[in-house]
């Protein structure tokens, strides 16, 4: 059976046609910020380098596609066309005249809407569980190093346990359908996701005790978002429906947290040590402060560009755990569009198909270099300061 | 010095204690024990079928006693016939005897594999052995080639050929073996045919260029931006310093000045980096002996934790835990020798 194709060419046309909206958001970011590079501070000052271009660019061209996946993608992940099995990419399908643009799977899918609709995985997971991991690391990171002694030597102790383990092994351990009918990830869940509520709950009351009335507020509002998310993502019942957790997403989320906190930790801990020893913050300590106010207020600010370069290098490093939970079948339905089950699916027919493996190559591939390349010119920014 | 290695060994036996522990505990949830039943007997088996398989070979028993059973500090019993009273061995496949005897971790016997129906060690040896071929590859290609990277880089910041190889480095750590390996075997094996994408015949055939080259290839490529970037910080650090500056107005050459006066200095960060890349290579490991389908210790890993093979996954995280230990140990003593500025306290 022959079916129409639309050749190289036309398919390089279709795929750039197909991110329309994704090059329109573009462009606007890239407008505007070269238009305010000066009044934007860090951020503006990311546009003097190549390397930071291309990294910021890359960046959001993943999250506009997981955004806008709806509008590019022309087919629905898991909708199947028979007749289409493993077709090479550019082939037409004749019921709805779309295009295959990278060819089908051999569960006759669409490699490029799958490819659109895996970022959108990706991109929830990676930084939400990155910003989770900053705050459990952060949280128990400052107190380490700013205390020392026997706190600092108990918390050490814990986060050498989790590193010492191979990361495969604690998915093997942590990411299994069994775990999943114990209570095992609520339990964790339960831990690490009442760490931002004590962080911003502390944040606020160390620096506006002596205000009572803005005090109230500000604590009032964290515990009704922080209370909500919880309830939300521990026990999955959102009285309002928007947050909802399924229970592997939920294993994977808590796996990929625990593997990450004891390195934010270590970093947090390390910074406030040498932190510690400045003149201001010997001066807040002979103003009498209180030690969480100096710790989160004097030490975290003055931390904060190593801390950010870490976030974008973890939320990479992230993303590439995820891909190998996929890779392996961990946690993951095995129909999902993320990256990683589609190499997994992909690489074991490389011998007779090639074309379905390396989207989901080139996406993750790029993603990660492009927060890699994002780091790298944070840190260049920083050293300059 | 001596007692600093002595409380090190200390720490390290407490952290394998623990992480045993813990370990052993997640393996024998009620899920797994049930679906380590289930691989055993068969799939139609009734839940009293299950449950009296579990209860005869001791599954039932208090969780601490088996645990100190596994560690060798409590004895292991027999199975015993309720109706005869008649001691048979729990697993006839391993060899073991019919009566109670404490053999267990400390006593260097590490159990039983269900899975490959062999005693562990005969499983785990000959596997590492393996796996400790493909390392050796791994290291004598990623550490010659990323300290030169490093170094090419790192002795003239900011020229063209540092920002390349920069570039380069950060492109290798944005992929990950499960992304090289696809992308290598597409074009050097698919495409070109010029290697294997299976090293498959490596495990009873030997290695060769053409089976084993895309392994380590894979394993190597992600490790070396890495440890490529950290040699140039170093190598940069170095070449600013005031005795690079004396050797040049010596009227030393500048290739004199890299070899003689920098190198040693900047390869003593990279020598810790280099140690403490051995978790990361765990991971790899894992992915490249499945992917390439060669018979190591990932491999075997993965197997276990497939079936959920006690006894095997137990021993294998021991290995990998050890590994990682033993290399941050090492880091640590080696780091103090080659720098003598730094004392251990």
């Amino acid at each position: 059976m022959e079916f129409e194709t639309i050749g190289v060419f036309g398919i390089v046309i279709g795929v750039i046609a197909r991110f329309w909206p994704v090059w329109l958001a573009l462009g606007i970011i890239l407008a505007f910020s070269l238009r305010y590079k000066k009044v934007l501070g860090l951020y503006g000052h990311l546009f003097d380098t190549g390397v930071g271009i291309a990294g910021l660019m890359i960046c959001l061209f993943w999250l506009f596609t997981a955004i806008f996946a709806d509008v590019i993608a022309p087919f629905d992940p898991l909708q199947q066309v028979a007749i289409l099995k493993n077709a090479t990419p550019g082939t037409v399908d004749p019921g709805s005249g779309l295009t295959f643009l990278f060819g089908g799977d051999r569960l006759a899918r669409d490699v490029f809407s799958r490819m659109v609709f895996g970022s959108q995985i990706v991109l929830v997971i990676a930084p939400a569980a990155t910003m989770f991991a900053l705050m459990v690391g952060t949280t128990l990171g400052l107190p380490a190093g700013y205390y020392g002694g026997r706190i600092d030597n108990f918390l050490s102790f814990l986060a050498n346990l989790v590193l010492a383990f191979p990361v495969i092994l604690l998915f093997y351990l942590l990411v299994t359908p069994g775990i999943r009918e114990t209570a095992i990830p609520q339990w964790l869940a339960g831990v690490f996701f009442i760490f931002p509520v004590i962080f911003f709950g502390t944040l606020f009351y160390t620096r506006f005790k002596s205000r009572p009335g803005l005090l109230a507020v500000q604590l009032a509002i964290t515990a009704l978002i922080g209370g909500w998310v919880y309830i939300g993502l521990v026990f999955n019942r959102d009285p309002l429906g928007i947050i909802s957790i399924r229970p592997n997403e939920l294993n994977i989320f808590v796996a990929v947290v625990f593997a990450s906190s004891p390195g934010v930790f270590r970093i947090v801990r390390g910074l406030t040590m040498d932190i510690k020893t400045r003149d201001y913050v010997a001066a807040a300590q002979t103003r009498g402060e209180n030690p969480w106010y100096i710790m989160l207020w004097e030490v975290l600010p003055n931390a904060r560009g190593p801390l950010i370069v870490d976030a974008c290098l973890r939320i990479g490093y992230t993303t590439i755990l995820l891909g190998t939970l996929g890779y392996f079948g961990l946690g993951l339905a095995p129909e999902s569009p993320d990256w990683g089950t589609g190499i997994k699916e992909s690489s074991r027919l490389l011998r007779a198909y090639i074309h379905p493996a390396l989207p989901p190559v080139f996406a993750l591939m790029s993603f990660v270099l492009g927060l890699n390349l994002l780091a790298d010119a944070l840190r260049e920014q920083s050293l300059k300061d | 010095m001596l007692s600093f290695i002595l409380r090190r060994l200390g720490v390290m036996a407490l952290t394998m204690l623990c992480l045993s522990l813990v370990v052993f505990f997640l393996i024998n949830l009620e899920p797994n024990l049930k679906k380590l039943a289930i691989s055993q007997l068969d799939m139609r088996s009734s839940a009293e079928d299950l449950e009296s398989w579990l209860q005869r070979n001791g599954y039932r028993q208090n969780f601490f006693v088996r645990y100190g059973q596994w560690l060798g500090v409590m004895p292991k019993q027999p199975n015993i016939d309720p109706q005869t009273g008649v001691a048979s061995p729990r697993f006839a496949y391993c060899r073991e005897p019919a009566e109670a005897r404490f053999s267990g971790v400390l006593q260097g016997d590490f159990g039983c594999s269900t899975k490959f129906k062999v005693p562990v060690a005969q499983r785990l040896v000959p596997a590492l052995g393996a796996t400790g071929i493909l390392m050796f590859w791994v290291m004598a290609v990623m550490v010659p080639v990323s300290l030169l990277i490093g170094v090419l880089a790192g002795m003239r910041e900011g020229s063209r050929t540092d920002r390349s190889l920069s570039i380069a480095s950060i492109t290798t750590t944005a992929t990950p073996e499960y992304i090289s390996g696809v992308i290598f075997t597409v074009v050097f094996a698919s495409w070109l045919g010029w290697l294997n994408g299976s090293a498959a015949s490596a495990t009873n055939q030997g290695v060769t260029f053409y089976n084993f080259t895309l392994p380590v290839m894979t394993m190597a490529i992600y490790g070396i931006g890495y440890i490529a970037r950290m040699t140039r910080a170093s190598m940069v650090e170095v070449m600013t310093q005031q005795y690079i500056r004396t050797a040049r107005l010596k009227g030393l050459g500048f290739s004199a000045v890299v070899v003689k006066h920098a190198l040693r200095n900047a390869l003593i960060a990279p020598f810790t980096v280099i140690m403490l890349q051995f978790p990361w290579l765990l991971t790899g490991v894992v992915i490249v002996e499945v992917m390439f389908r060669y018979q190591g210790f990932g491999f075997t890993l993965v197997e276990a934790a497939a079936n959920n093979d006690i006894d095997l996954l137990l021993a294998c995280s021991l290995v990998s835990v050890l590994v990682v230990l033993s290399t941050q140990l090492i880091s640590d003593i080696g780091y103090a020798l080659l720098n003598p500025r730094i004392r251990v306290q």
